[in-house]
């Protein structure tokens, strides 16, 4: 490469940023914008996946805004954002900084805070749609009955259900959290903790002025990350209500199920994909929301 | 297992056969089911059968995990993917009739007037305009499972035969712990089960009224015949406390547990009970209404012939679903998996009328209904949320019945327009 | 790379700690009152996490009729559940496919998720930011819109019931770059410069200095990859044809079918199969302590 040499230095940090780029960039376009594009594209079209296209403009919209249950969904889907990811987010925290600062059986224990994100989400379903249960078999209300405590509705309750769903998604996905936490905590080098001791400051200190500034390009990830996560919550809902989906009386359908079901069940792609394209934008929304508020110089 | 094991190494022999074989000779069809062990077998021996019939065609089986196997044929059979022969539910038949993926069955080997003499009646719910599009080799109906060892132990002589004895029944078989919880119930509700096929089709009827009118395009169970029908449902947990709808998660799972003095399921349960270790059940024909109505549901899988088989693989495919509808593929059906005959002239033979645990169900046969579903997921969830709205919100039974109505009515619209 | 570390390392660590002293400054060695306490407690806290897992496992050792029962030991334990997966001669073969599915997809996202996810932290270049939201919002598309699209591209290219068409939907992904990105933010600057007046190309430079900086994300995204692979269900039901071709989760669905599910038998699978992810999580985990420990040595 002749010209190569006279660029300058920024000029070729372009040359070698496209060239390592350039694979990644064919398998993006071709695997994942163009079936998203064809997406964008069935939302203006009626379709059952067996026959043919038909254009309808802008009806699989007008009939979203005119869905009660759409707008239900849209609750929902926004109650497992703001429930599941300060909560994960905290509990994993806590738990990834304390693991951190202990050493005895370490690998162990870690190893149990992240079994039940190995574990298959349907099996585990069932077994919390079971301890969920009324008494004589449910274990949670059968402790309660043994208490003396009256029975409570876990999942047969319009009130109750969310959050009884939302516990095992949490405690699934605590694992995932806590090891990106701790390959976090760990990447901060030591030298600022020697410096801290050596200045003798409590731990309150360095925890707020050294562990979580330093940490800020993780704390981004998983905000960013299970906030998209929370968003999309389908899997351990579908599981969890598997007989009566998203139920009861749609009290806890996330915006990925009523899409499941709308393209799957009722075989209605254009309206699914009117969904899709809901979904999309939330969730670009609040990423972009999520990047700008978090920004800053994380470099350092 | 080892049945599994060589049937891949069966399946593997007979590739390799049709390779060395002139291939010139033999026309390969292929047919596409969901995967259950039974009913792999069953097709298995009715290739085999089939293919020593009929030398000069060999048919390929694959067969599907049952979950998704709707989605993974929906997105085949339009790419060109999918078989020449295929067995769809009865309900989706329909999607596939418009979008022409399934071929009439020709008059000349499948004449409608014979068929319809000759199959039960709610077979007629695949003709279209004079001709049929597709065929069971076998059908479903409900009844009622009881647990022998409950009864005995209330002593109880015989199961119910109308609804008034349902009651009275399941009182007896009810049992509550010291803080009045249920923990086993009389019957088992629950409408995300099998319920909503029984309200639909069998209570409503005999409570006097129709649940639809115009070829199942219009609701019509509004009237005091669905409201009674509903009443009664859901009186079964408010009034009687014989049942818990949800109990132990799933009906059947109550039922299975011994903790359900009875239970109305369809015969496809009837294997996955007969596995059951110390669980004793016997089944007795659906209770009868107040005035004496007998009604049932009747569902079933249909095999039809896609628009890619043409030419010979055309004619060796309704060979092959001429076979399937025979009398002798229903009885081996029937002695494989336990899906009743589609043809009385099989089931109402004696061996199967009268069998202890096949009778019922086929006795029921004879005064089924098929719901003409526009779908089936969406239409069974109004159902489900018409109970939810009376049993967790605590709303009137005939404005829920009226919202279900409109729901349910708004599905069919949308989908016959 | 030992020379351009050690040159580089200098200007940014203090002289060269022991690994003790290293953790010297995470953890105290003396055992106090405290440490105990945090130890039992998080020990507490474990076990709770584990205790659904425990019921898994008690229901794989059950027969049908007490699988509702609330006893953590089953009466009659047996396994026949377990005997009644494994004899199915094809799940050695699903066995196969799922793991060399998954290694060669998690091979692929580590080397292209952390050279996407580098470049877009270290390279400054027009049209930077648009190709990480770009990437970054392909997670806003559930698989379950995509796998139509994909079926059809597969039958075009000929991909059905092969491994390739399995795999290629997740040969990167947009998580990995993700996390990667976030990570190469936490390795300065400067060893890149340096390498770079030490006369390394630009691809030896992520390759021989960035990449062992960020060990610990490596194994993490490793777990993670291996795990989402092996568990996908959804499109590897689709594109697969022959029973042949299924991975773990398809052949194990067999157990439940339209009516019916056995739970006893899911629970069986389900603790088989998890077994391959815990080997995995055992191997990698190690890296998460051992890059740190390097990373706090060297750099």
């Amino acid at each position: 490469m002749p010209g190569y040499k006279n660029l300058s230095i920024r000029q070729k940090q372009i040359v070698w940023a496209w060239a390592f780029l350039a694979v990644p960039v064919v398998f993006y376009v071709v695997i994942r914008f163009y079936p998203t594009g064809s997406a964008f594209v069935t939302s203006f079209q009626e379709w059952n996946l067996l026959g043919t296209r038909a254009w309808t403009g802008l009806e699989n919209y007008e009939k979203l805004w005119n869905d009660p249950v759409f707008w239900k969904v849209f609750r929902n889907t926004f109650a497992y954002l703001i429930i599941g990811t300060p909560f994960s987010l905290v509990i994993s925290f806590v738990i990834a900084y304390h693991l951190d600062k202990t050493r005895f059986m370490h690998g162990f224990l870690r190893m149990l805070y992240f079994l039940p994100f190995m574990t298959s989400a349907v099996a585990m379903a069932w077994i919390w749609r079971w301890f969920y249960q009324p008494v004589p078999v449910g274990l949670f209300n059968n402790f309660l009955a043994s208490l003396g405590i009256p029975q409570i509705e876990f999942l047969n309750s319009t009130t109750n259900a969310l959050p009884s769903i939302l516990a095992p998604a949490v405690w699934a996905g605590l694992g995932f959290q806590v090891i990106i936490f701790m390959a976090g905590l760990r990447a901060i080098p030591v030298t600022y903790y020697e410096a801290a001791k050596i200045d003798g400051v409590g731990w309150w200190t360095v925890l707020t002025r050294i562990t979580l500034p330093l940490l800020k390009p993780t704390i981004v990830f998983i905000v960013v990350f299970s906030s998209i996560g929370f968003l999309r919550i389908f899997d351990h809902v579908f599981n969890m209500t598997t007989n009566n989906p998203g139920g009861p009386l749609n009290s806890t359908k996330p915006l990925v199920l009523m899409i499941y079901e709308t393209a799957f069940s009722d075989f209605d792609m254009g309206y699914a994909a009117a969904q899709t394209v809901v979904l999309f934008t939330i969730l670009l929304v609040v990423s972009l929301l999520q990047l700008w508020l978090l920004r800053g110089d994380a470099t350092k | 297992m080892f049945k599994l094991l060589r049937r891949t190494a069966l399946g593997g022999m007979t590739a390799l056969a049709s390779l060395i074989g002139s291939s010139a000779m033999a026309v390969e069809i292929e047919y596409w089911q969901y995967f259950f062990d039974a009913r792999v077998d069953a097709m298995e021996q009715l290739i085999e059968k089939f293919e020593a019939a009929n030398p000069d065609i060999t048919v390929k089986m694959t067969h599907f995990p049952y979950a998704d196997y709707r989605t993974k044929v929906a997105a085949a059979i339009p790419a060109g993917e999918g078989p020449d022969v295929v067995q769809l539910f009865y309900g989706w038949l329909n999607d596939y009739i418009e979008a022409d993926l399934i071929q009439p069955l020709p008059t000349d080997v499948f004449d409608p007037a014979r068929i319809d003499e000759e199959f039960f009646p709610m077979v007629q719910a695949m003709k279209r305009d004079d001709a049929y599009y597709a065929l069971p080799t076998a059908v479903r109906s409900l009844a009622l499972f009881y647990n022998t060892r409950l009864f005995d132990e209330a002593g109880i002589e015989a199961p119910p035969a109308t609804l008034d004895e349902l009651v009275e029944t399941a009182k007896k078989l009810t049992k509550l712990d010291g803080a009045g919880n249920i923990t086993q119930v009389g019957i088992t509700t629950g409408m995300t089960a099998q319920d909503h096929h029984w309200w639909r089709e069998v209570l409503v009827r005999q409570f006097g009224g129709e649940p639809y009118n115009d070829d199942y395009k219009t609701v019509n169970y509004t009237d005091d015949a669905g409201l009674a029908a509903l009443n009664f449902y859901v009186g079964l947990e408010k009034d009687h406390k014989v049942t818990k709808s949800g109990f132990m998660d799933e009906p059947q799972a109550a039922f299975k547990g011994n903790r359900a003095g009875m239970h109305i399921d369809g015969s496809f349960r009837i294997g996955s009970l007969n596995k059951v270790r110390g669980l004793k059940w016997a089944v007795a024909e659906l209770p009868a209404g107040p005035d004496g109505t007998k009604s049932n549901y009747s569902s079933y899988w249909v095999n039809g012939i896609t628009t890619k088989a043409t030419g010979e693989k055309y004619d060796a495919a309704l060979k092959f679903l001429d076979y399937l509808t025979s009398d002798e593929a229903m009885q081996v059906w029937l002695d494989v998996v336990g899906e009743l005959p589609a043809k009385p002239s099989v089931g109402m033979i004696d061996a199967n009328s009268t069998h202890e645990t096949y009778g019922p169900f086929i006795k029921g046969l004879a005064y089924a209904n098929t719901t003409k579903f526009a779908n089936e997921s969406a239409q069974r969830q109004a159902m489900v949320d018409m109970v939810g709205r009376i049993d967790i919100e605590g709303q009137d039974p005939a404005e829920s019945l009226a919202a279900a109505a409109s729901e349910e009515q708004k599905i069919l619209d949308d989908y016959y327009k | 790379m030992s020379i351009v570390s050690e040159r580089v390392g200098n200007p940014a660590t203090p002289p060269k700690a022991t690994s003790d002293t290293v953790f010297a400054g995470r953890a105290p060695k003396q055992a106090n009152m405290g440490q105990i306490l945090r130890w039992l407690i998080l020990f507490l806290g474990g076990l709770l996490m584990v205790a659904p897992i425990a019921y898994m496992i008690s229901t794989s050792l059950k027969w049908p009729h007490e699988i509702y029962n609330v006893k953590l030991i089953p009466d009659e334990p047996h396994l026949e559940n377990y005997t009644y997966v494994l004899e199915d001669g094809r799940f050695y073969l699903w066995f196969l496919n799922s793991i060399i599915i998954a290694l060669i997809t998690t091979v692929c996202n580590l080397f292209f998720d952390s050279l996407v996810g580098y470049t877009l932290c270290k390279f400054r270049f027009p049209g930077r930011y648009i190709v990480f939201i770009a990437i970054l919002s392909t997670l806003m598309i559930p698989t379950e819109m995509l796998v139509i699209p994909w079926y059809m591209m597969s039958q075009a290219f000929g991909w059905l019931d092969s491994y390739w068409g399995i795999m290629f939907p997740g040969l990167m992904t947009a998580f990995g770059t993700f996390l990667m990105k976030q990570f190469f933010e936490s390795v300065p600057d400067d060893f890149l410069e340096a390498a770079r007046i030490d006369g390394l190309n630009e691809f030896q430079i992520w390759w021989k200095v960035a990449m062992p900086l960020v060990k610990p994300a490596l194994a993490a995204l490793a777990i993670f990859v291996f795990l989402g692979n092996w568990t996908a269900f959804l499109w590897p039901l689709i594109v697969t044809n022959s029973v042949e071709m299924y991975t773990v989760p398809v052949g194990l669905s067999s157990f439940g079918d339209e009516v019916d599910v056995a739970w006893e038998l899911i629970a069986t699978g389900a603790a088989i199969s998890t077994l391959p992810t815990l080997i995995v999580f055992l191997i990698f985990q190690r890296f998460i302590i051992r890059g740190v420990v390097m990373a706090g040595l060297k750099g």
